[in-house]
């Protein structure tokens, strides 16, 4: 057997296309504001936006076994700190929202240290208690409206651009924006040095240990920098919202229930995971929105058997069945076809 | 006297916190399970009691005796049904499908009993009061507090004294070898699920007696009862109603100092004693 008929490569044929496709898609989405209409980029910017934080909750959840039912705390703190830093500090709203990362980096930093005592499913409570922690502080805040909450004043909306057609774009343009920084950031990430040693604590903790890495302080910057993204997030959402409240922006339901439905629907711990569920998502909201209540119903039944049959959600049953991988993020031996004589 | 009056007050809540409470570290104790739809179930416990009530007209207490074997029957079905199937050395699962659960359960509720707030009668129970040293307590909270403790005791003994409570201790300690000498641990896990929801509808018929509750506040109650496990110590019974009573009292002083600082103070205690004892006042499982 000859050595060098073997390759060792993370890309592959199919990888490739999935690029070009996605560059040509991604090229489609920017055009945008060119053909769709204004509700279909409010729908669209959504979408961006729910894709960015299933994202952000997989890489948590998927990889760094952070399992947190308490991502609504960032989203609604990003959320609130734009709407301080646009009507107190005067900032313009697009330097609010990268602010409001910086502002969520440091608040998630005493957060971490104090929660991560708590393993396992404990944590996840213990992430709960933090969102619930900051809801109610919000609501202690009157110059934000308290309770009731708050709008954002014309002016600051106008500041971003002074014809409403031009608000939508750019407003669909930043949640586009959103969703591809966070995708591409998370896929580097995983596939540096790091993101190999995160996957290695997913694996398995003490063999990660053993060979040397930190495991505290690895789930602690994926902890840290993930609450920072979903701070950028949540500033955006209520950006296109323009109305901010305590029970709006700290909604168990709306910014994790949903989310985590969509990791597990599309696959945990994949990054084409988050996008295929987003689609699903999405493809079912917009059907059975008029049933209400069932709906949700529905959404969590789905959730609970791709769990118990297909724990690796639809890109899991895709990929064992078709050996695909359009994120590389593995390495593969390939036997080169040239030489058949082994 | 006003603050050592909130300090009682919070006791006697505590009580209420220790039966939110009780149920949960019960099932992480036998099975590492921790339920996410817990609070849900007090919920959906409290409606069952409002059901019972005004179909009989029974007194809300009496009606304990119909919603109690009902609730257990529930959790036994639920866990041979489906948290059985969680269960493993991976964590995900339980916690999705509970997570999963509290929303069906959460939606289900809505959809039978409408977002209206409800509350059970229960009668001269709700305002009957007596003084004891210049304090006026109020009946229901201090018949709250007398049950969590008797509850608790009886969950203590059912532990160390009978043979169901040895066979929860040996799945708990390694349910292998506890297979292994002819234990049936899904029946085990399904009979410590069926008693944990039976303490979960003492629960939820006194939360539905002393406050008014709708569908959406089932998250809150786990958050009580999660606080008061953490506070106690994971795994100690005793240590739990303990936990209950310090949450209960921090809001009750918390809501003296300002009404709107109820809860947010009974989560800061909650933090600040997860700060200086990570694990508990009177912690006795390592996880």
């Amino acid at each position: 057997m000859n050595l060098n008929t073997y390759t060792v490569s993370r890309s592959s044929k199919t990888a490739r296309i999935a690029a070009i496709l996605s560059a040509v898609v991604l090229i489609i989405l920017i055009a945008a504001p060119w053909w769709a209409g204004r509700a279909d980029m409010r729908l669209m910017g959504e979408l961006f936006l729910y894709l960015a934080l299933a994202t952000l909750w997989n890489l948590m959840a998927g990889y760094a076994g952070l399992v947190s039912v308490g991502q609504q705390a960032y989203v609604g703190f990003g959320g609130y700190m734009l709407f301080a830093l646009t009507m107190f500090a005067g900032l313009h709203p697009i330097a609010a929202i990268l602010a409001a990362g910086l502002l969520g980096a440091l608040a998630s930093i005493p957060v971490a240290v104090l929660i991560f005592r708590l393993r396992g499913a404990y944590f996840a409570i213990g992430t709960w208690v933090i969102a619930e922690v900051f809801r109610l502080g919000f609501a202690q805040v009157s110059a934000l409206g308290g309770g009731s909450g708050s709008s954002l004043p014309v002016a600051i909306v106008k500041s971003l651009a002074s014809k409403r057609a031009m608000r939508g774009s750019l407003s669909y343009w930043l949640a586009l924006g959103a969703a591809v920084v966070v995708i591409a950031a998370v896929y580097a990430f995983l596939r540096s040095r790091k993101g190999l040693a995160l996957t290695a604590i997913r694996d398995n903790e003490l063999a990660a240990s053993s060979l040397g890495i930190d495991i505290w302080r690895t789930k602690f910057t994926v902890y840290v920098v993930t609450s920072a993204l979903t701070a950028m997030v949540g500033a955006l959402i209520f950006l296109q919202k323009l109305r901010i409240s305590p029970d709006a922006a700290f909604s168990v339901n709306d910014w994790t229930a949903f989310v985590i439905f969509i990791v597990v629907i599309g696959g945990i711990g994949t990054i084409e995971g988050p996008i295929i569920g987003t689609l699903v998502f999405f493809a079912l909201r917009e059907t059975l929105a008029d049933l209400g209540t069932t709906y949700l119903i529905v959404l969590g039944v789905v959730a609970i058997v791709i769990m118990l049959r297909a724990p690796r959600g639809i890109w899991g049953v895709i990929r064992n069945r078709f050996d695909l991988q359009l994120f590389p993020l593995g390495y593969r031996v390939n036997a080169s076809n040239k030489d058949n004589g082994t | 006297m006003d603050w050592l009056n909130a300090v009682v007050q919070g006791t006697l809540l505590g009580g209420l916190y220790a039966l939110f409470a009780a149920g949960l570290s019960l099932i992480f104790g036998v099975m590492r399970l921790v339920n996410i739809a817990h609070g849900d179930l007090i919920v959906l416990a409290a409606y069952l009691g409002l059901t019972v009530t005004t179909a009989t007209g029974l007194h809300p207490l009496l009606a304990l005796i119909l919603v109690v074997p009902t609730m257990a029957a529930i959790g036994y079905v639920l866990q041979r049904g489906l948290l059985n199937q969680t269960l493993g050395d991976d964590l995900l699962p339980p916690l999705l499908v509970t997570f999963g659960l509290s929303v069906i359960l959460q939606n289900t509720l809505l959809e039978v009993y409408t977002a209206d707030p409800q509350k059970m009668d229960a009668g001269a129970l709700e305002t009957a009061s007596f003084a004891v040293g210049g304090l006026t307590l109020g009946v229901l909270p201090a018949l709250t507090f007398v049950l969590a403790v008797v509850v608790i005791w009886g969950l203590q003994w059912t532990f160390y004294h009978t043979a169901i409570g040895r066979a929860f201790r040996a799945v708990s300690d390694n349910q292998d070898i506890a297979q292994l000498m002819g234990l049936n641990r899904r029946h085990v896990y399904g009979l410590a699920m069926a008693l944990a929801l039976g303490v979960t509808a003492i629960a939820g018929i006194l939360l539905g007696i002393r406050t008014s509750f709708d569908p959406s506040i089932g998250g809150g109650r786990l958050i009580f009862g999660f606080e008061a496990v953490i506070i106690g110590g994971l795994g100690n019974l005793w240590g739990t109603l303990a936990g209950g009573v310090i949450l209960g009292v921090a809001q009750t002083v918390g809501a003296k100092i300002d009404p709107g600082w109820q809860i947010l103070s009974g989560h800061l205690a909650f933090l600040v004693i997860l700060a200086i004892r990570p694990n508990g006042l009177f912690p006795r499982i390592d996880t």
